[in-house]
């Protein structure tokens, strides 16, 4: 079982968001950077994999700045074997990105390569899937249950009203959902085996594409609440308010 | 997070800073959402340092052929301050006499056939270790101490009391203090036994209330001819005194560092407060007064730190250090007792009930001055060498 697990550095969600001079990317002063959270569902999963096979091997890609370095490291210390730097400037354009990872990727003899279902930093979606068309190999997404057997996947989907069951053949792409598994944390074993593990470098080009971002803006402060009256004589104005103003009714 | 905890240090390694993320999230994770239920039941349930052994955090100073980690003073001192940010100053002492207080006397003093027969459950978490040095008339006069053991064949016999042990109610394995010699210098006849729990003679007479860490357990211990095999001396027989002196240097370090943590947090959960709550028609964190206090409190944190981490890298260098860490202890216990308070204050009302973590940490930070070593005799410690 030969997996690959490409994973993206993001901002903790739990950080202030403070947006950059240039009006449209952030300031990473300050920033607590992770691994992102759906990925950590993959990475565990390709562990585990690994480990029910009992052989095979587990790698990590990432596209980046050095800085994705110490995220590859985090991702050595739970048990992938060995990580691969994609060194290079992202792109906003999810196309550009997954050619990137495919060209990487390709001829790599995995059986399956994982994706979280989405980064948590700009909610594309995208990379997996066009990855795997890049690749010529078939794609399920949002993945919150896994069986393999004899070379085929069967994945279960949480659909709207219910759960969706595919199947596929390896190798494949999956993106996989929370539920999937439970993350472990790295033990202080794995983070200091993950010192010796292999991180390879490779300077990698990424094209502009042509998908931009042109601003951000921080949502709105939330307005303080208003307390139309108390009883049943404030129903006719909350009902009226939330007609006209609030315009839910 | 505060960015404090983000930031890389000249004396912090890659795998110092790694340990770090990872007792944050820990913390974060698995105490923050549950600690207020063993506040109620007065302990640290038993699987949460199951889980701590499984991700290595009870063996961080322990050798590696016993399932450690075999790493420094730093990496104790960057286990302390993280855990000091859960917020549950009882669960922190309760894991640091563990790992920190106890269990180093065994792993420096240890015979190999100790190690080997008890570190492993140390590390594992299927052992909690407690250390019974203070006695109802000794504290930090260590000297002082009145449980006398004598030696009668294959065993020794031991007889005293101790008192202000943590985990000492449900604790497995207590390294104690005892009296072997009473003819010569005080400082000599003192030696270190293993006593597990449930020795005949050995019994805990009671468990104490305290006015904070309620989810660590403190007990007084009673010994009454409790017969204990040979093999559980633990070091040279006499020679207990200077064992119990080399390792408060890690047990101050530690208690410093958890000072430190607690510090940055309850400054980190007031500033949070400070900007959400408005008064007159503005947020708190407008008004100057508040936050000249708070930052000078910032700043007096910060400097603290900085001198737990400078002591603690001395002591892994294996440099002299008594002083810096004395000062240490006495210095970043002090400077939480001001943090607290005013952070206390700067709540307002809700700083002080029950439901406010703020409140738990002003009570289980009372204790920091104290335990470990009261800031007067490490003042006295560094007055000696000035």
């Amino acid at each position: 079982m030969k997996v690959a697990v490409c994973l993206k550095r993001v901002p903790d969600t739990t950080t202030k968001i403070v947006i950059g001079s240039d009006g449209k990317s952030i300031d990473e002063n300050g920033v607590k950077f992770v691994p992102n959270p759906y990925d950590e569902y993959a990475l565990e999963e390709a562990i585990a994999l690994k480990e029910r096979a009992g052989a095979g091997e587990t790698v990590v890609y990432s596209l980046g700045g050095d800085s994705s370095q110490e995220t590859i490291r985090t991702a050595l210390a739970m048990g992938i074997d060995r990580g691969v730097l994609l060194q290079g400037a992202g792109s906003a354009d999810g196309f550009e990105v997954a050619k990137t990872f495919a060209a990487e990727l390709k001829g790599g003899g995995f059986d399956l390569v994982l994706f979280g279902k989405l980064a948590v930093d700009d909610y594309n979606m995208q990379v997996g899937p066009m990855t795997a068309e890049l690749l010529g190999v078939p794609c399920i997404t949002t993945v919150a249950h896994l069986t393999l057997a004899n070379g085929a996947i069967e994945a279960e989907r949480e659909i709207e009203g219910g759960i969706e069951v595919c199947t596929c053949s390896m190798p494949a792409v999956l993106t996989i959902d929370k539920g999937l598994n439970t993350p472990r944390l790295p033990s202080l074993k794995g983070i200091m085996a993950a010192k010796k593990k292999p991180l390879e470098v490779r300077p990698v080009h990424v094209g502009v594409g042509t998908l931009m971002v042109s601003s951000l803006t921080l949502p709105p402060e939330r307005l303080a609440g208003r307390i139309v009256g108390e009883g049943p004589d404030a129903v006719p104005a909350l009902v009226s308010l939330l007609r006209t103003e609030a315009k839910v009714l | 997070m505060t960015t404090i905890m983000t930031q890389a240090h000249p004396y912090l390694s890659d795998v110092h800073l790694a340990l770090r993320d990872q007792v944050l999230r820990f913390v974060q994770d698995q105490v923050i959402p549950v600690g207020e239920a063993w506040e109620d039941q007065g302990m640290v349930p038993r699987d949460i340092f199951r889980r701590m052994g499984a991700l290595g955090l009870l063996g961080i100073r322990v050798p590696e052929i016993y399932g450690g980690a075999e790493l420094d003073a730093l990496a104790s001192v960057v286990l302390a301050e993280a855990l000091g940010h859960s917020t549950f100053g009882g669960f922190t002492a309760s894991v640091l006499v563990d790992t920190d207080m106890a269990t180093p006397h065994l792993t420096r003093y240890g015979s190999d056939a100790q190690k080997a027969a008890w570190l492993p459950s140390i590390v594992a978490g299927d052992t909690i270790t407690a250390i019974a040095v203070s006695e109802p008339d000794a504290g930090s006069d260590v000297k002082s101490i009145r449980t006398r053991a004598v030696r009668q064949g294959d065993h020794w016999v031991l007889n005293g009391a101790k008192t202000f042990i943590t985990n000492g109610v449900h604790g497995d394995l207590y390294i104690v203090a005892a009296k072997t010699a009473l003819d010569g210098k005080a400082s000599h006849g003192i030696s270190m036994f293993m006593v597990e729990k449930g020795t005949p003679g050995f019994r805990v007479s009671r468990a104490l209330k305290k006015m904070g860490w309620l989810s660590s357990d403190t007990a007084e211990l009673v010994f009454e001819d409790c017969r204990i095999p040979v093999e559980n001396l633990l070091g040279e027989e006499n020679h207990g005194f200077y064992a119990i002196m080399d390792n408060f240097q890690n047990e101050r370090l530690v208690m410093a560092a958890m000072a430190v943590g607690e510090a940055t947090k309850a400054i980190q959960l007031t500033l949070d407060h400070l900007r959400q709550r408005e008064a007159f028609g503005s947020a708190l964190w407008t008004i100057h007064g508040i936050r000249q206090r708070l930052a000078k409190r910032a700043a007096e944190t910060e400097a603290a730190r900085q001198l737990v981490y400078h002591a603690a890298w001395l002591e892994s260098q294996g440099l002299e250090c008594i002083k810096e860490v004395s000062m240490a202890k006495a210095f970043c216990c002090e400077i939480t007792q001001g943090v607290v308070y005013d952070c206390v204050q700067f709540h307002g009302g809700m700083g002080y009930m029950r439901e406010s973590a703020i409140e738990r940490m002003a009570r289980d930070a009372r204790v920091l001055t104290i335990g470990g070593g009261a800031t007067e005799v490490m003042f006295e410690e560094v007055a000696k060498r000035l």
